[in-house]
């Protein structure tokens, strides 16, 4: 054993690499960019606005994950979500409006959940279809145009307003965040998504319905991406074909570097979270940096391999 | 030589996967607190009477009767439902899970009102079985993937023996473990017969079937050729039976 697998193994470098990672960033930007203010509550708070999607998002991708499957299509949810949301309300209330584009997620994902459970077909190819179908969709629905969604009360809910004097993007986070945790860690179904993805053989013949399992787990996955999608359209007042997608990296890295196994059977919602404010950290350090977009993409591509490395590399190999 | 009525009785059972008979004209009694040991060779059938015990298949034609009441399972949580378990050869574990996650796969115990998992009381209990049947592991907290070959089985046996009312099935239990481990292992199956339950153990190895079993049956290209008793008969019996040659 080398002195670099000593020091990683004193430390439970893999299980802990998101904590230990962004605990490295946010001293080394808050050390280099202290005079543009990057440690001012206002850019700090905004950092956790700018995310509340994409961590809605990887809570979904968690228990797709840990079931043994994995979501491509949840960046095209978030557009035909957030699209759908847009429209009805414009003839219709609020509350109709995001229960359609809920449902509207959880009916892709539901699709993906039948396809890959009870067709039997690999789930990265199912989803890999219907992220190149839905992002179509989302361009037809409205001719590429932008649906303006400027309604206060649903600003307010779900994106740029405060609730009890706290941003309300900040309540869906913790709240997801929460009931995630409970349900993954705590609950019945969580340990049997869990163990789907161990091993489905010995959870079927220990009486798991694996197939339902891969069902809601998608379903799951979709309907976030549906929650996702109103929360973008409420942050931005108006929702656009292009809103989730670029979010299909930024989210896969955030949840892989929180520690979750990629074949399933390990997972953690509080990795994912730290994981997604580190990603939009990263994003916001990167801006004020002053890079140009271009080099943005390279250097978050760059971080994001080194991250997904150390996470996953199989010292035993 | 039986005086009670046996937990599980097979009758005339025969199984079929198309112009295949894997099993024809099965019949076998199995009592509570008695090791039956099935030997064969390879393609005999062995694992598929397992199937049939377990409800994984439906035999073609034939009777289960589970205490002397005719049953038919529809699927393997049916036979569970009823007391009967398996060992599978695989083990059928979660190897990233603790040892008592695994023990409770499928059945965990929760709270109420609030229905969350009650891990304390799945890890007592897991820490009680485990000492009962002497399954030596470090904790109940331990990965699967931490354990050894012995170790892992116990955790199998642990749990098939934690939920079996009547029966528990064994498909060739000590097939990839060395001669420490395989000693480990048939202890355990040893203490399982103070239960009270009906042990059906699969192996290819004779010095095992011998030590273990209170009776013995062969089959051969799916035929039932015999029950023996263990004590009143010998390995050049049973050779001659599996083979189909006479010594
Ligand atoms: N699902 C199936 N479909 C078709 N044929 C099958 C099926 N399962 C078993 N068979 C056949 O039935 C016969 C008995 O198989 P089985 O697996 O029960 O043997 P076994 O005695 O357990 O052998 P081994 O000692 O190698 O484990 C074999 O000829 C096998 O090819
Ligand atoms: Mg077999």
């Amino acid at each position: 054993m080398n002195s670099f697998q000593k020091v990683s193994q004193a430390l439970n470098l893999k299980n802990n690499i998101v904590y230990l990672g962004f605990l490295v960033i946010f001293g080394f930007f808050a050390i280099m960019l202290y005079d543009d203010g990057f440690l001012t509550s206002r850019n700090l708070s905004n950092i956790v606005l700018q995310t509340a999607p994409a961590t809605i998002m990887a809570i979904g991708l968690v228990f797709a994950l840990s079931a043994g499957e994995i979501d491509l299509s949840f960046g095209s949810i978030v557009a035909v979500s957030a699209l759908t949301t847009a429209v009805v309300m414009q003839e219709y209330p609020i509350f109709i409006a995001v229960a359609a584009g809920m449902l509207s997620g959880l009916a892709i994902g539901a699709l993906n959940g039948v396809l890959v459970a009870y067709l039997k077909l690999p789930s990265f190819l199912v989803t890999l279809a219907t992220m190149g179908l839905f992002a179509g969709v989302a361009r037809a629905m409205t001719n590429l145009r932008s649906i303006p969604a400027i309604d206060p009360n649903f600003t307010g809910f779900f994106g740029s307003g405060k609730l009890f004097g706290v941003p309300s993007l900040i309540i869906w986070t913790v709240v997801a965040v929460a009931v995630g945790h409970i349900v993954y860690r705590q609950s019945k179904f969580g340990a049997h998504v869990i163990a789907t993805g161990d091993n489905a053989r010995a959870a079927q013949v220990s009486g798991i319905h694996v197939n339902r399992i891969r069902l809601y787990v998608l379903s799951l996955s979709g309907a976030c991406a549906g929650l996702a999608g109103i929360l973008y359209t409420g942050r931005i007042q108006a929702a656009k074909y292009t809103l989730g997608e670029a979010d299909l990296m930024i989210v896969i890295a955030a949840v892989i570097v929180g520690g979750t196994a990629l074949n399933g059977g390990k997972g953690s919602i509080i990795g994912a979270l730290v994981g997604s404010l580190l990603m939009g950290m990263l994003n916001n350090g990167l801006i004020l940096m002053q890079y140009s977009v271009s080099q943005q993409m390279m250097v978050r591509g760059l971080i994001i391999l080194v991250a997904v490395a150390i996470s996953l590399r199989d010292v035993s190999r | 030589m039986n005086q009670q009525a046996p937990v599980l009785e097979l009758k005339k059972i025969r199984k079929t996967f198309g112009a295949v008979v894997a099993i024809q004209d099965f019949s076998l009694e199995l009592y509570a607190g008695k090791v039956t040991a099935l030997v064969g060779d390879n393609g005999a059938g062995k694992s598929t009477l397992v199937k049939i015990m377990s409800g994984v298949y439906s035999p073609t034609s034939g009777d289960i009767l589970l205490d002397q009441e005719p049953v038919k399972f529809k699927n393997s949580s049916t036979a569970r439902a009823k007391g009967i378990e398996v060992v599978y050869q695989d083990l059928a574990l979660c190897d990233q899970q603790p040892v008592y996650m695994n023990l409770f796969l499928g059945r965990e115990y929760t709270k109420s009102p609030i229905p969350v998992l009650d891990r304390k009381r799945m890890v007592k209990e897991t820490e009680a079985l485990v000492k009962e049947l002497d399954v030596r592991i470090p904790s109940a907290l331990s990965a699967i993937s931490d354990l050894s070959g012995g170790q892992r089985q116990g955790v199998a046996i642990a749990r098939a023996t934690h939920w079996a009312e009547k029966l528990i099935l064994l498909d060739e239990p000590t097939a990839a473990l060395g001669v420490a481990e395989t000693a480990r292992v048939e202890s355990i199956i040893q203490g399982l017969k103070a239960r009270n339950i009906a042990i059906f153990i699969i192996s290819h190895s004779l010095d095992q079937v011998f030590r273990l079993s209170d009776n013995i049956c062969v089959l051969r290209q799916g035929v039932q050729i015999g029950v023996r008793e263990t004590a009143k008969t010998d390995k050049n019996e049973i050779v001659s039976m599996i083979t189909g040659l006479s010594y």
